[in-house]
């Protein structure tokens, strides 16, 4: 198998979950696509791995796993309190700082 | 024993990648299209929960894809932390945040194009650099057997211990922090 195949279907999901962060409103559907983002990268990370037959790909892709956890963990407490103060997750009202 | 049907597995799969070379690409092809047409569908759908299931076909592709690499340890975790955790997680946000069950109208900015533009500029940056560098690369026949647990664990626990200690006081971080913004004063 070629490793151009991996790394383009990595490189097309990545582009889709771009495609949802700039799109969608919704906080928990932006924070779905940047799931999806950091799943391309970890497609990525494994085929290397695999291309130059170490762990340490893996051992990457793992610890991304691990930061995606902690990043969704905080990510959604930040919804959730958005949510309370505002009765809306609508990221385009949340613009406070906006000058 | 079950060093012996290691070893018999781990012989068939060499076999596999050898002789059944092209069944490999026509499943992970299969697995491609239902990933690409899922993730679609997902930035696409009017309905917030629908968008959490198409969310979770695509995250088990990816580990589809992960046993087609021959990386056991990484898709085992993908299914425990990714379609076990983060997609429990996910749905009680869209609980909690009360989303209408079935279709909304506001979810996307009008300016739909913009998005559209930014994501083809990328894939096409991208895919022309990829292209150009890993053009006719092939990934080594032999590299399909599955990576060991057994030396992911020693990588993790010589060469990236000071990272995976980082991870832990990070993740330690992650739930303070989660706990303080999100209770009730």
């Amino acid at each position: 198998m070629y490793l151009n195949q991996f790394l383009i279907f990595s490189a097309i999901l990545f582009c889709i979950g771009v495609y949802g962060v700039l799109v969608r409103k919704n906080g928990v559907l932006v924070l779905m696509s940047i799931e999806l983002i950091l799943n391309a990268v970890n497609i990525n990370l494994v085929a290397f791995g695999t291309f130059h037959g170490q762990a340490a790909g893996q051992v990457f892709a793992l610890f991304v796993i691990a930061v995606a956890a902690a990043e969704v963990g905080v990510g959604l407490a930040i919804v959730l309190l958005i949510y309370r103060n505002r009765r809306s997750i609508d990221v385009s009202e949340a613009d406070l700082l906006k000058g | 024993m079950i060093a012996s049907l290691l070893e018999i597995g781990l012989a068939q799969t060499q076999e596999l990648s050898s002789v059944g070379f092209d069944l490999v690409n026509v499943f992970f092809g299969l697995i491609a299209v239902v990933a690409i047409a899922a993730a679609l569908k997902m930035v696409s759908t009017a309905n917030v929960v629908h968008a959490a299931l198409y969310l979770l076909v695509v995250l088990s592709s990816v580990a589809a894809v992960y046993v087609l690499l021959g990386a056991e340890f990484a898709a085992a975790t993908q299914v425990l932390v990714y379609l076990g955790a983060i997609m429990v997680l996910m749905l009680f946000g869209v609980m909690l945040t009360r989303a209408k069950i079935g279709k909304e109208t506001d979810l996307d900015y009008e300016h739909r194009w913009v998005g559209v533009l930014v994501g083809i500029l990328m894939f096409a940056v991208m895919g022309y650099s990829l292209i150009e560098e890993f053009g006719d690369q092939k990934i080594p026949n032999d590299n399909y057997a599955p990576i060991q647990t057994e030396a992911v664990a020693n990588e993790i626990f010589s060469t990236y211990i000071v990272p995976f200690e980082a991870l832990s006081v990070l993740l330690l971080a992650a739930l303070i922090g989660a706990v303080v913004v999100a209770r009730k004063d």
